[in-house]
């Protein structure tokens, strides 16, 4: 690991001056941070430590109806939160379905969106790879890729954006707050993630010194409460990142849809709303058609980007069955097995002692 | 640059300087503390065996830098027997063949102690295997290890049922 200085700021003016430096970064965790810098992938020269910082570990309930989780809040805290699973519960799914309990424990919220993809080229420092190094190619193009990108990509990167997290979250609208060196400003979760282009390197719409102090759910995403579910296929049923993961929510009235919401994950270098899709289900009853007819406008433009073309039908098939497991109900406690698909099924199908 | 840092560490509080920020607190505990019950596996967070309790939370303390941890209460392997009488999860951890070669037991040991303490597996096997799946052990003895959780677990709550009809305070793990 490259040796670097540490910074603990005092305040948030502070730690957004100490990281507005070339060269600096924030600390939160350093669940994902600390891997990469050992890995030689991220070499800051000063580590800016937000994790002292107050005020930032709260969730709130908001007059309006919302909810604004603190950018410290960890992973199973927010997850653990009774009134925030019953209230999202397709987000605490999708929170238990990421990693392990240990690093759930560690893990920020704010760290959560910010992490880097699990592209094993961007990972090998000794591999060439536009998002790490602008310009030195991609390895990952004709390389070891069943798992990367279908939607989005270009011929400079063909990453995933690795986050369970942020795919209910982005089909839910959730806002990001941001503290800058121009003060505070907030942004659609869904303008956070950039898609590569020609500049794979330049990740989110984050500027130098940028911080995130929040992110917010609005009054409306509570009314998916009844119908919302998280699904995810791994290569292993636990402690994987995502094959394909889709979040549905619905509201549904009199038999009806009034109200579709449908992400992707381990699709793009972003958490992917199906915006088109949505607009399959409004004021339709929920049937196993219509949900195809969806899954279907969903993948519309996706193309493999090497060995990976099974995960364009997966996705299809893990759309159909996220919005017929939403349909259905969300459950009264999130499976032994969260988010996994052989949940329902799991004495039969997982190894048993 | 050198950099004070207090920790408390198995009950006992520690004042160290550190003259390099790059310090986890795994590398902390096993080079300058000599408690090496706490073991480097992968030293990424994939494996588990470096699991420590952190304020009560168990976390890879291969992924903490020790510097950014100023002040926390840490408890390891060395930590959680009285005297010779072992916790209630080593005890099952023998009692059930919970292990093989051992390197991953202290780490499957401390997961287990935070787990419990998180109250989320219950006594149901397939929650337990979900919430130990951070750590692994590469002789496989998962078997005897689902066994020995759901042991401690069942022999900590007849515990607690006696504390509490005694109205004897519930005994922190």
């Amino acid at each position: 690991m490259k040796q670097f200085d540490y910074v603990r700021p005092a305040t948030v003016a502070e730690a957004v001056a100490a990281a507005a430096q070339p060269g600096a970064a924030y600390l939160a965790a350093g669940t994902n941070l600390l891997d990469l810098m050992k890995g030689g992938v991220s070499r800051p020269d000063r580590l800016v430590d937000v994790t002292h910082l107050d005020g930032l570990d709260q969730i709130e309930c908001l007059a309006d109806g919302g909810v604004r989780i603190g950018a410290l809040v960890s992973n199973a805290d927010l997850a653990h939160d009774a009134h925030f699973a019953k209230s999202y519960p397709a987000v605490a799914e999708a929170l238990l379905s990421g990693a392990s309990a240990q690093l759930r424990n560690a893990a920020t919220i704010g760290g959560n969106l910010l992490q880097r993809t699990r592209c094993a080229y961007f990972y090998d420092a000794a591999s060439r790879c536009n998002k790490r190094e602008a310009g030195s190619g991609c390895d990952a193009r004709d390389g070891e890729n069943r798992t990367h990108a279908v939607l989005g990509w270009s011929e400079n990167c063909i990453a995933t954006h690795p986050s369970d997290f942020c795919v209910p979250l982005v089909a839910l609208d959730a806002v990001v707050e941001i503290e800058g060196r121009n003060g505070r400003r907030e942004i659609a979760l869904d303008e956070l993630h950039r898609l590569p282009g020609n500049t794979p390197e330049r990740e989110s719409a984050l500027e130098p010194g940028d911080l995130i102090v929040a992110v917010r759910l609005p009054a409306a995403a509570r009314g998916f409460a009844a119908h919302a579910r998280y699904l995810k296929v791994r290569d292993r049923t636990s402690y994987a990142f995502a094959v394909v993961s889709a979040a549905a929510a619905l509201q549904i009235e009199n038999g009806k849809i009034v109200e579709a919401r449908l992400a992707l994950g381990g699709v793009a270098a972003k958490p992917w709303r199906a915006r088109a899709a949505e607009d399959v289900l409004r004021n339709v009853a929920p049937t196993a058609d219509a949900f195809q007819e969806t899954a279907w406008r969903a993948l519309t433009d996706a193309k493999p980007s090497g060995d990976n073309a099974f995960k364009i039908e997966l996705a299809r098939r893990i759309v159909v069955r996220a919005l017929s497991l939403a349909a259905a109900g969300t459950p009264a406690r999130i499976a032994a097995l969260p988010a996994s698909p052989f949940a329902s099924t799991s004495g039969a199908i997982h190894a048993r002692a | 640059m050198n950099h004070s840092i207090s920790l408390t560490v198995n009950g006992a509080r520690r004042e160290f300087v550190l003259d390099d920020p790059r310090v986890t607190l795994l590398d902390l505990l096993r080079e300058r503390l000599h408690l090496t019950g706490t073991k480097m596996g992968c030293d990424r967070g994939q494996c588990g065996a470096c699991t420590i309790l952190v304020d009560g939370k168990r976390i890879n303390s291969c992924l903490a830098l020790a510097i950014s941890h100023d002040g926390a209460d840490i408890l390891t392997i060395e930590g959680v027997a009285r005297g010779d009488q072992l916790h209630p999860v080593q005890a099952a951890f023998i009692a059930h063949d919970g292990f093989q070669c051992g390197f991953c037991t202290p780490g499957q040991i401390m997961s287990a102690i935070g787990m419990m303490s998180e109250a989320q597996a219950g006594n149901d096997p397939e929650r337990i295997r979900e919430c130990m799946s951070g750590n692994l052990c590469r002789c496989g003895a998962y078997a005897g290890i689902v066994d020995a959780v759901l042991d401690a677990q069942a022999s900590m709550d007849e515990s607690n049922q006696r504390c509490s009809v005694r109205g004897a305070p519930h005994e922190a793990i």
